[in-house]
């Protein structure tokens, strides 16, 4: 599909609009109404670029797809919501022009909508079960609840209608927050809220956790996590930056010593996986995480300015199938490299990252290499990478789940040349707090073991997100923040 | 949203090498020997910069900096006076392991003698019987001399052209002391990746356990980034968290420089800007 301006768009949202009567739709004409594509920056030129690729909604475009919304009494996209937001509540007002009032929906249930509906795998959550989607033959067709609510955020923000959550009379009790991603984050709030003293202590000098260092800045603007993050400053919550538990300060300490009844553990994923292959300490082989944090945390791509250099590549290899992976080959190609290529050794189907995503990073020339992986890195005389040997896969007999297995050809191994490896194949959990902290039990991945209430196996110490789950998604987190903050308010009482 | 860690004083100890007391009350009670920290000249566009502890007062809840202007880095660093404000965190790494070893030589070069002196200083403490070996290129780069022989039991000056002490490497009197018996029964070495590869070279002949403190390339300094691995006896370590210090005799030192040279153009680039800031600075400096 060729590029088009956001006008088209808006233009023909307007011309759709005025031939339809809200009230008197039939079900089926709801769903003859055209699905509202993302305006977006022209491939050609973003690849080239940091600022957002997808530019939002319309006011026109959010009212129209608001009228595919059938508002189903059962709600299936609400069940397939991990933090339950009220869909077609919000939508219904979106039909409505109310965007303030939808606002106030979405808000009872997410605090941070605006990032949400930029980073959800909604495909895979509330649209996957949508009742249009599936009426259409295809997730894709469902109604776009995703950029509906980023919409609605952006809208709120861009009026200067946002609310600062409202802190409760004192309690006198005080909660440490270690970790400043979405699940210290939400946590926070919803502790604060009623009336405990929080105290948020981050290793980083700047909040949002991989939301800064690690989703990119044309995915996921900085300013707006920093807005976010400035929403809970002006609630009284306490930001202690540079400051690493378990190094800085013990996690004991701060219960037994500094006065805190209550702490919640958000520390996250941060230790990332290595292919575990020859040649992977070569110049020019790097974690995703490290290539991320340069470009994005540290600004790398800002040349001249930054302190932080960033690798001069020109032909790229990502290896994996996540977000990462693909946030680490599109942030290559904008930091000039010639050719990027993703090697996964599955097929697109089994990819994890988010499907619009892939289709992005395709759009802007990143070339997938399927069934494909790498079994050593090859070097030059001066210890830098030269390029990979590769082994080729082939679809085999279908396991118990019905999926069929890649199995490695026999023989396929090849050479291709790279001056750049970029390791995405994912996290796992940073060891330092429980090192540190004896009698808090992990489980043999280093996650650490929580009950339903996201309790440890230490009194009055809490964890969620993805030191708890594994490398998992932004609204998992949340939701675990969310539900640490109601036990942590409870036993505070 | 800051942590506050404002520089109380700022010192030139030589052309390129400057010491710096920070106020960071916690970091100056929690460190211990062998810890370091990483540093930032601002909040948007500075490197994160590792450097180790030379020296702490918990009273006065200050640590002690010293470093020398290698990049365009640590340049901006030292632009930073006393009443500014920088970034740190810390105490990162693990402390160094001490105990009653008997005799221990502790080798440090140039700017190595500031992380070598608490060291030398804690094992003075646990009893043990200190030789300092402290080299320089040149008699105006040897730092830190009044403090080591405070502590030292002795301290052995050798430079690259003779002007302070003997002209000899460190690795000659290492071997002599190697070659005495008993030898020593452990030693640490601080400073340049090549000095320190060449410690280790001198003393495995002997069998003498042999510590080295990396300073690789750094960036979260937490665990979370991977750019600070080194192979270490084959398997691959972080040296921000499994480090700094490690079995100098299991390094593989010709990875590690290969990977410390990784941005080494980039920089050379930059540090030449830096160098003509920093000499436009002067000049506006004299003339108003
Ligand atoms: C490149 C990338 C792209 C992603 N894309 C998506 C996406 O599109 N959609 C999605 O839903 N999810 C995505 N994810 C996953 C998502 O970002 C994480 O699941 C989520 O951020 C986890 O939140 P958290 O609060 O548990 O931890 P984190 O976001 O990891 O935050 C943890 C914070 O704790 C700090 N910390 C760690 N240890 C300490 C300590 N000892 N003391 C003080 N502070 C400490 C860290 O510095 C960090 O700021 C992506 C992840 C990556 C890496
Ligand atoms: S399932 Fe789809 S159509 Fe039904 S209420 Fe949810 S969003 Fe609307
Ligand atoms: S500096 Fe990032 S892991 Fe060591």
């Amino acid at each position: 599909m060729s590029h088009m301006e956001t006008s088209f768009y808006q233009q023909a949202a307007q011309a759709e609009l005025e031939k339809i009567h809200s009230a008197a739709l039939t079900p089926r004409a709801r769903m003859a109404i055209t699905v509202q594509d993302m305006p977006c920056q022209d491939p050609e030129v973003r690849r080239h670029n940091m600022q957002e690729v997808a530019i939002g909604y319309t006011r026109e475009q959010a009212m129209l797809e608001a009228e595919r919304c059938l508002q189903c009494k059962n709600a299936p996209c609400v069940a397939g919501c991990p933090v339950k937001i009220d869909i077609p509540g919000f939508i219904r007002k979106v039909k409505e022009g109310d965007f303030t009032g939808a606002g106030q929906v979405i808000k009872q249930t997410n605090l941070l909508p605006s990032i949400c509906g930029r980073v959800c795998p909604q495909e895979k959550q509330c649209q996957l079960p949508c009742t249009v989607g599936k009426a259409l033959g295809g997730v894709d067709k469902a109604v776009q609840i995703g950029r509906l609510e980023r919409f609605v955020a952006d809208y709120e923000r861009e009026h200067g209608l946002q609310t600062v959550p409202h802190a409760g009379p004192s309690s006198g009790k005080r909660v440490a927050i270690v970790g400043a991603g979405p699940a210290g984050l939400t946590c926070a709030v919803d502790v604060r809220r009623e009336g405990h003293d929080v105290a948020v202590f981050e290793a980083f000098h700047k909040a949002g956790g991989v939301m800064v260092y690690g989703i990119p800045e044309f995915r996921l603007p900085k300013a707006l996590v920093a807005s976010e993050a400035g929403l809970l400053e002006s609630m009284g919550v306490q930001f202690e930056m540079n400051f690493l538990v378990g190094r800085t300060r013990k996690l004991s300490s701060l219960l037994k010593e500094d006065g805190f009844d209550a702490v919640f553990i958000g520390t996250g994923a941060g230790l990332p996986k290595f292919m575990d292959i020859p040649g992977e300490n070569l110049v020019g082989v790097f974690s995703a995480n490290e290539y991320l944090t340069r470009a994005n945390l540290m600004k790398a791509y800002e040349i001249g300015k930054a302190g932080t250099p960033i690798y001069p590549s020109r032909r790229v290899a990502v290896l994996g199938g996540g977000n990462v992976a693909m946030d680490s080959a599109r942030m290559a190609m904008r930091l000039g490299a010639e050719e990027v290529r993703v090697l996964y050794r599955r097929t697109r189907e089994e990819m994890p990252a988010r499907a619009e995503e892939v289709g992005h990073a395709m759009e802007e020339g990143i070339i997938f290499d399927f069934l494909a992986s790498p079994t050593k890195v090859v070097g030059d005389d001066k210890g830098k990478v030269a390029g990979l040997e590769v082994l080729s896969y082939q679809l085999g007999e279908p396991d118990e789940s019905g999926r069929r297995k890649p199995v490695p050809i026999r023989g396929s191994e090849h050479f291709v040349p790279f001056d750049t490896v970029i390791v995405a194949i994912g996290n796992e959990s940073n060891p330092l707090i429980s090192r540190t902290t004896p009698d808090l039990h992990v489980d043999r991945h280093g996650h650490i073991i929580v009950d339903e209430k996201q309790k440890t196996s230490l009194d009055r110490v809490y964890a969620g997100g993805d030191i708890v789950l594994g490398a998992a998604t932004v609204i998992l987190a949340m939701g675990e923040g969310r539900r640490a903050a109601a036990a942590i308010n409870e036993v505070l009482q | 949203m800051k942590t506050e860690h404002r520089i109380v004083s700022k010192r030139q100890l030589s052309e390129e090498v400057y010491r710096i007391e920070v106020l960071a009350p916690l970091v100056a009670r929690e460190r211990k020997a062998g810890q370091f920290v990483v540093v930032m000249y601002d909040e948007e566009y500075s490197e994160r910069i590792p450097l180790t502890i030379a020296d702490a007062d918990p009273e006065k809840g200050t640590v002690t900096l010293i470093f020398q202007t290698v990049g365009a880095s640590t340049h901006k660093l030292a632009l930073k006076e006393p009443g500014d404000s920088i970034v740190l965190l810390g105490p990162l790494g693990n402390p160094t392991h001490i105990e009653k070893f008997g005799w221990a030589v502790c080798v440090g070069g140039g700017i190595g003698l500031a992380p070598l002196h608490p060291i030398v200083k804690a094992l003075k403490e646990a009893g043990n019987r200190v030789t300092v070996i402290s080299g320089a290129r040149t008699a105006e780069l040897l730092i830190m001399q009044d403090e080591m022989n405070a502590v030292a039991d002795e301290n052995i000056v050798v430079t690259d052209d003779g002007t302070a002490g003997r002209k000899a490497l460190v690795t000659v009197p290492l071997a002599e002391l190697c070659a005495a018996s008993p030898p020593p029964d452990i030693v640490v070495a601080i400073g340049p990746p090549i000095m320190m590869k060449f410690c280790a070279e001198t003393t495995r002949p002997f069998g003498i356990k042999t510590l080295a403190s990396l300073n690789t390339i750094m960036i979260d300094g937490t665990g979370m980034c991977g750019g600070c691995r080194v192979s270490v006896g084959g398997a691959t370590k972080f040296v921000c968290v499994d480090g700094p210090e490690f079995d100098a005799h299991q390094v593989d030192w010709g990875q590690m420089m290969s990977r410390l040279g990784a941005y080494k153009d980039i920089e050379k680039e930059a540090h030449e800007k830096c160098h003509l800031e920093m000499s436009i600075k002067q000049l506006e400096k004299e003339r108003s």
